[in-house]
């Protein structure tokens, strides 16, 4: 219960779009379809379940005070490597895109053609960053942290799919010539955060 | 009379056709006419429905269904006023009376205000005043407190009719339901004044009273959730009649439920969200009672026609969610949808201890989602289709 109460947690109510606003580069650039949005948004709750655990166990047995005492070297026990957390994570969360997109154009290069370059472009994806900068914040232990993870890169997930259907329909709107495009998407996120605020609170 | 309007249009129109004096005005024009008169004008692109229901019948269908909550609403606020201020032996005349007394300042606030932004919008942005704000503008008052400031009405009503719909391009184009945008920015901008625990009577100040809902968020000892309501003066029959404290529209389930017939019975609200909502509560009210939880409020333990008749369950099921232009637009869509709303209302009223009332935030959510429902009938829609083609 306690898991399934984090997910929803992380999908609905603290969802790491709608209300930390993370990923918005490639949340409205990559929303002009559903299709699209759906293969970015599976994306990111892959390489997101992989590399939050990941940089989980990189902080707890490398960088954090301390965590070198498995080693049992001495002088390296003491050591805080802390400082390197920023450079780590991203070298991981590259690592890991780089290896997933690998895996996928060997055995699965159906999927990686759909894929093409949001792949790569997860990389850089602040959300994924995000995802473990506030899983070390929130001191998180191994299963929290992938159910963490898997959440939170469903509900980026989520909110890219439905602003892609809710752009389908605008396609049809008739706006104002200045709102056209990014405006009218930045106003809609805007309103997609109040209908997601529903959820604030929910405790089961 | 009718010659005599008639008459008068045809002197007028030239001075707002192009080149007239008050050219850029034409959409006020255009508006007084079409209200007063049927003009012979027909559309002048493709698509042509032939078909007796435009959008203006369609909008003045919703109102009409709107007036039994209205008018009852209207009666109860006063009712409520007078029996939290014991005023003794007061006739049905004296509730009337207090009763237009409290809310009519709160619709002509939102009408007024809210129509200043349309025909503002109308006239910049060249597009024929819609009657689909004559819907919103009642709604959203209908959905407030009859003690709330006029102040808050006109500010949320500004954000319902521009962030919500105008921006879009206007009745037809919006996303979500501009009434409940503005219900939903109120509610978040200005939470003290109606976060829905307490009563909404408008009584002497520091009267307060707890409402159905409140009463279900917290346990009462030994008491089953019915006993409790009961101590507090609800049963299922007041619940139902609706003489009790709350937002002005939402009380009587009677006068939402005489609308629901109409708006079912002239084809403008669809039946399928109506109902798909109603087994989504009952779904989620099972569901929950068979896993309880120790975190759950008392309301999980409620029957769901309980659900039904508590909070503003029937007047959002009816008139906010089964808004044509935010709601799904396919039939298997609707019933999802509504099924979804259902079953959200349920979930946030007994796992959500931050928000007594769900109605509106849950369908505000099931609006956002609307579309891509829409998306995925489809696809399968032309999946199922497309077999027949290659096989």
């Amino acid at each position: 219960m306690e898991f399934v109460n984090l997910a929803i947690k992380n999908i609905f109510v603290e969802n790491i779009l709608l209300s930390f606003f993370l990923g918005m580069c490639s949340f409205l650039a990559c929303s002009k379809k559903v299709e699209t949005a759906t293969g970015l948004g599976l994306a990111v709750i892959f390489v997101q379940t992989i590399t939050v655990p990941a940089n989980w166990a990189i902080k707890t047995y490398l960088l954090a005070p301390g965590a070198l005492a498995w080693t049992g070297l001495p002088g390296v026990a003491a050591l805080d490597l802390s400082f390197l957390t920023f450079i780590c994570f991203i070298s991981t969360i590259a690592f890991m895109v780089q290896i997933v997109e690998m895996t996928l154009d060997k055995y699965f290069p159906k999927l990686y053609t759909s894929l093409g370059i949001f792949l790569p472009l997860i990389a850089v994806n602040c959300a994924i960053l995000g995802g473990s900068l506030l899983m070390n914040e929130r001191g998180y232990d191994l299963p929290h942290a992938t159910v963490y993870g898997l959440s939170s890169g469903a509900g980026w997930a989520l909110a890219i799919v439905a602003l892609a259907a809710v752009r389908k329909k605008l396609r049809y709107s008739h706006m104002p010539e200045g709102l056209k495009g990014l405006g009218i998407t930045m106003i809609m996120t805007g309103l997609m955060a109040l209908g997601f605020m529903s959820f604030a609170g929910i405790n089961l | 009379m009718k010659k005599f309007l008639e008459q008068q249009m045809d002197k007028m129109r030239p001075l707002f056709l192009p080149g007239g004096k008050f050219e850029r005005l034409y959409p006020l024009h255009e508006a007084n006419e079409t209200f007063l008169l049927t003009p012979s004008e027909v559309t002048h692109g493709a698509p042509h429905v032939r078909d007796q229901l435009d959008l203006k019948r369609t909008m003045i269908m919703v109102v009409l269904a709107l007036i039994p909550a209205t008018l009852f609403g209207i009666f109860n606020a006063g009712y409520q006023h007078n029996l939290a201020h014991n005023v003794a032996n007061a006739a049905f005349m004296d509730h009337v009376i207090q009763g237009l007394l409290l809310c009519l300042p709160i619709i002509i606030t939102s009408y007024a205000v809210g129509g200043l932004w349309e025909v503002l919008f109308a006239i910049v942005r060249k597009h024929p005043i819609n009657e689909g704000f004559l819907v919103s503008g009642l709604l959203f008052p209908l959905t407030l407190p009859p003690t709330i400031p006029l102040w808050q009405v006109a500010v949320g009503i500004s954000f319902g009719i521009v962030i919500g719909k105008e921006i879009f391009g206007g009745t037809g184009f919006n996303v979500l339901n501009p009434a409940l945008t503005a219900r939903a920015f109120l509610y978040f901008a200005y939470p003290a004044q109606i976060s829905g625990d307490k009563v909404w009577a408008s009584g002497p100040d520091g009267w307060t009273g707890a409402t159905p809902l409140g009463i279900g968020m917290v346990p009462h000892g030994n008491e089953t959730i019915i006993e409790s309501l009961q101590h507090a003066g609800y049963t299922l029959k007041s619940m139902i009649i609706g003489l009790e404290p709350g937002s002005i529209g939402e009380t009587s389930v009677i006068a939402c439920a005489i609308g629901a017939a109409i708006l079912i019975l002239s084809g403008v609200g669809s039946w399928r969200i109506m109902l798909g909502s109603v087994i989504g509560l009952a779904a989620g009210s099972y569901l929950f009672q068979a896993v309880g939880g120790a975190n759950l409020k008392p309301l999980a333990d409620l029957p769901f026609w309980y659900h039904m008749a508590i909070g503003s369950f029937a007047f959002g099921v009816v008139f906010m969610a089964t808004d044509p232009v935010s709601a799904a637009a396919t039939n298997p869509g609707k019933w999802i949808y509504g099924f979804l709303i259902g079953f959200l209302i349920l979930l946030i009223r007994v796992a959500n201890p931050a928000y007594p009332e769900a109605t509106m935030l849950a369908i505000l959510f099931m609006n956002v989602m609307a579309p891509l429902v829409d998306h995925y009938v489809v696809q399968a829609h032309i999946k199922r289709r497309a077999r027949h083609v290659y096989a």
